[in-house]
C-alpha cells in the first residue's frame, strides 16, 4: 500500500519536475540529466548521498546541465514508467540508483538507444547502460581495527540488514582486520531482515549490548543503533552518511558513500561525447567509499593505526581480503600473500574465522 | 555464557518490544468492541510517531510530545469515523485508505525531522526499588508508557465488563439495532470508541519514536499496526488474552534477536517468521470452532449502522 502512495507522489513530483524543466529549456540546450531515487531525497542515507552527487553535478557544470530527480520510486513496474518518462522528456543521461531498477532500466534503454543510462549496484549492462557500485567493504577494515583495539569485552555486535554477499563481505572485511589487532575478539551478528525498521535496529543493538558487546557495527540505514550504543557508552560507526553529529561520544567514524566524483566524470563524458558503457566498482581510491572524520576521543595509537591503514587501503598497498584468511571451520581460503578475487567477493556467502553463528542459507 | 544479567536484560527488551503493540491493540480492542473495524492502525501509529517527535522537538517536552501524538492519532481516527459513521463508507476500504494516507502524510510531515535526534523518554527511577537486583530492572525501571500500557489494558477491561457505559458499548457492537431501539446513541458511542482507538494508536506509534528509539524514520512502524490488529483476533477480543498474545509476540520477537546474537544454530529466517507463524497457528486453532469464534467476535463488526427511526 505504501507503494501506491509512493507512486502517486512520484507522479506528482514528476509533473512538478517536468513543468520546471520545460520552462528552462527554451534558450540554450543544456544536457538534461535525470536521477531516480528509491527513497526520499533527504533520507539521511542512501538516496540523499545520490542527491548530493546530483547537486555536485549542478554546481560543477552550471548552465551546461539541467538536472531533475524523481524520489520515492518503488522498485517494480512503476519504476519503468518513471524512467520512461524521463527518457521521453529529453533526458540524455539517466542515473537509476537502486538495485531493483535494474530490469526496468534495461527495458527502457532498449527503446531509447540514444539515451545513456547508469544503473547503480546492478550487474546487467547494454551498449547504452553502464553499471556502477562502491566497494563499500573497503572502509570496514578500518572499523574492525578500531573495534579490535578499543573493545574491552572482546564482544563486537554487528547488525546486518539481509544476508546478501554485499553485507557478508562487509562483516568479513571487518572481522579479518579486527582479528589481526585482537585475536581474542569475536563478532556476533544479528540479521534484522529489513533496511528500515528503526525500532528493530535499536532492539538488535540493545540485545547485542545486553550480551556484552561494547562496540556496535551496523549495516542498516537507520541511526537508531548509534543512539542505543551511545546510551550504554558503547562505540558505534555511522553508515552511508557522516553520522558523527548524531552521537559524537559514540561514533568513532563513519563509512560514507560518495557519488560526486563519479557523477561529475560521467556527465563530463557525455558532454565530451566520450561516454561508453562501463562497469565501475570503486572504493577508497576514487573516494566512492569515504571515511568520515575520526572522533577526537580516539587514543593516539588507534588513530595512528587507522590513518596508516586508510592510506594503505587507498593506495592499494593493503587489500581488505589479503591472506592469510581462514573460514569458520579453520580452512584456509586465502594463504599468506594471496588476495581473495573480486569474483569470489561478489558471491561471498561464508563467514571468516572470528564470526559467531552461521550464515543464514 | 547465558548469565542472569542477560536474562533480565532480555526480559526488559521483551517488555519494550511488546508495549507499543499492547497500547495500539488496547485502543483497537475498544473500537472493535463497539462494532467498528478500523484497519488504519498502522497509519494512525505512523502519524503518532511523527507528531510525537515533531512536538517533542518543538516544545522540548516528551509529555507534550505524547499528548500531541495522542491528539493527532485521535484526530486522524475521527477522519475515519466521519467517513464510516457519518457518511457510512465501507469500513475495510476506509481503514486501508487511512493506513495509506497515514504512511504518506507522515513521510511528508516527517521529511524535515529525518536525521534529528530527540531525548528518549526517561526510565523510571524509584529510589530503593529500581536498584534492586533482578526485580528492580524488571518491575521498576521502565519508561512510564510501559506502566501506562498495563494500566490502560486493566482499565479497559474494567470499563468494558464492569461498567454500564462499557455494557452499552458492547451492546452497540453486538447489535446496533437493538441498542438503538432501547435508546443508545449508536453513532455517538462508536465515535467515542474510534477516537479512543486512534488516541492509543497514536501513543503506540509515539512509543516507537520516543521510547524504543529517539528519532523519526519513514515507515518506522514497519507493520506493527497490522500485528496489533492480528493480536485482537488472536485474543478473541478478550483483554487478558490480548495481554498474553502481545507478550508472546514480544518474546518471540526479541527471542529471535537474542538467539542470533548468541550464535545458536537456528535458522534466522525461521526465528524471524516464528512470531507470525505462531499467530497464524493460533488463529487456525481458534477459528476451527466457527460457532465459538463467531460468538467471540462482536456481531456487528464492520457493519454500517443505518438508523431506522
Amino acid at each position: 500500500m505504501k507503494r501506491i502512495l509512493q507512486s502517486t507522489f512520484a507522479a506528482i513530483a514528476f509533473v512538478a519536475i517536468s513543468a520546471t524543466g520545460f520552462t528552462g529549456s527554451a534558450e540554450a540546450q543544456p544536457l538534461k540529466v535525470g536521477f531516480v531515487y528509491v527513497g526520499p531525497q533527504n533520507d539521511n542515507g542512501w538516496s540523499q548521498q545520490h542527491d548530493l552527487g546530483r547537486l555536485a553535478v549542478e554546481e560543477r557544470f552550471g548552465d551546461a546541465v539541467e538536472t531533475s530527480f524523481v524520489e520515492l520510486v518503488p522498485e517494480g513496474p512503476d519504476a519503468e514508467r518513471v524512467i520512461r518518462q524521463l527518457a521521453e522528456s529529453g533526458h540524455e543521461l539517466i542515473f537509476t540508483t537502486s538495485f531493483g531498477f535494474m530490469n526496468p532500466t534495461l527495458k527502457v534503454a532498449e527503446d531509447f538507444p540514444d539515451v545513456k543510462f547508469e544503473h547503480a549496484t546492478g550487474f546487467k549492462r547494454a551498449d547504452n547502460v553502464s553499471t556502477y557500485s562502491g566497494r563499500f567493504y573497503e572502509g570496514r577494515p578500518i572499523l574492525g581495527t578500531i573495534a579490535g583495539m578499543m573493545t574491552e569485552s572482546n564482544v563486537i555486535g554487528y547488525i546486518g540488514s539481509f544476508p546478501i554477499p554485499e553485507v557478508i563481505r562487509g562483516i568479513n572485511a571487518f572481522t579479518i582486520a579486527m582479528r589481526r589487532v585482537n585475536p581474542e575478539a569475536e563478532v556476533r551478528v544479528i540479521w534484522v531482515n529489513s533496511w528500515i525498521d528503526a525500532a528493530k535496529d535499536a532492539q538488535a543493538a540493545e540485545t547485542l549490548l545486553d550480551q556484552g558487546a561494547d562496540v556496535i557495527v551496523q549495516h542498516v540505514d537507520s541511526p537508531a543503533p548509534l543512539l542505543a550504543a551511545a546510551e550504554r557508552g558503547a562505540i558505534s560507526f555511522g553508515q552511508t552518511v557522516d553520522n558523527s553529529s548524531f552521537a559524537p561520544d559514540s561514533v568513532a567514524t563513519s563509512l560514507i558513500d560518495n557519488w560526486e566524483p563519479y557523477y561529475i566524470e560521467r556527465v563530463q563524458a557525455v558532454l565530451d561525447g566520450t561516454w561508453v558503457s562501463t562497469d565501475t566498482w570503486n572504493g577508497l581510491n576514487s573516494s566512492m567509499q569515504q571515511m568520515g572524520p575520526y572522533a577526537s576521543w580516539l587514543p593516539a595509537d588507534v588513530l595512528a593505526a587507522v590513518q596508516a591503514l586508510e592510506a594503505d587501503l587507498t593506495s592499494g598497498a593493503v587489500h581488505a581480503f589479503d591472506g592469510p584468511i581462514k573460514d569458520q571451520s579453520g580452512t584456509v581460503v586465502a594463504a599468506a600473500g594471496e588476495t581473495i578475487e573480486d569474483g569470489v567477493l561478489l558471491g561471498m556467502n561464508y563467514y571468516v574465522e572470528g564470526v559467531l553463528g552461521n550464515v543464514p542459507q | 555464557m547465558i548469565s542472569v544479567d542477560i536474562v533480565v536484560l532480555t526480559i526488559v527488551s521483551i517488555i519494550g518490544a511488546t508495549t507499543p503493540l499492547l497500547i495500539a491493540a488496547t485502543g483497537e480492542l475498544v473500537t472493535e468492541k463497539s462494532g467498528v473495524l478500523n484497519l488504519g492502525v498502522e497509519g494512525m501509529m505512523l502519524m503518532g510517531a511523527v507528531s510525537g517527535v515533531g512536538a517533542t522537538i518543538a516544545t522540548d517536552s516528551w509529555i507534550l510530545g505524547l499528548l500531541c501524538a495522542a491528539a493527532v492519532g485521535m484526530a486522524f481516527s475521527l477522519l475515519f469515523g466521519f467517513l464510516t459513521l457519518t457518511l457510512m463508507a465501507n469500513q475495510v476500504a476506509s481503514g486501508l485508505a487511512l493506513t495509506i494516507f497515514g504512511a504518506g502524510l507522515s513521510a511528508v510531515i516527517g521529511a524535515p525531522l529525518v536525521g534529528k535526534r530527540v531525548h528518549r523518554i526517561p526510565d523510571l527511577e524509584i529510589a530503593g526499588l529500581t536498584d534492586l537486583p533482578i526485580i528492580g530492572p524488571i518491575f521498576f525501571g521502565h519508561d512510564p508508557l510501559v506502566y501506562f500500557s498495563l494500566i490502560s489494558l486493566a482499565a479497559v477491561s474494567w470499563f468494558l465488563f464492569r461498567t454500564r457505559a462499557g455494557l452499552a458499548l458492547r451492546a452497540v457492537g453486538e447489535s446496533h439495532d437493538s441498542a438503538h431501539a432501547i435508546g443508545y446513541r449508536v453513532i455517538r458511542i462508536r465515535y467515542a470508541a474510534v477516537a479512543f482507538g486512534g488516541m492509543m494508536a497514536g501513543l503506540g506509534g509515539a512509543y516507537l519514536s520516543l521510547a524504543a528509539t529517539s528519532l523519526w524514520a519513514e515507515g518506522m512502524t514497519a507493520g506493527r499496526g497490522w500485528i496489533a490488529l492480528a493480536l485482537i483476533v488472536f485474543a478473541a477480543w478478550r483483554p487478558l488474552r490480548l495481554l498474553l498474545g502481545a507478550y508472546l509476540f514480544g518474546i518471540f520477537w526479541i527471542g529471535q534477536l537474542a538467539v542470533q546474537g548468541l550464535g545458536l544454530p537456528i535458522a534466522t529466517e525461521f526465528m524471524g517468521a516464528l512470531p507470525y507463524l505462531v499467530t497464524i497457528i493460533v488463529l487456525v486453532i481458534i477459528s476451527r470452532d466457527s460457532t465459538k469464534f463467531l460468538l467471540d467476535a462482536p456481531a456487528c463488526i464492520g457493519k454500517a449502522f443505518h438508523p431506522t427511526a
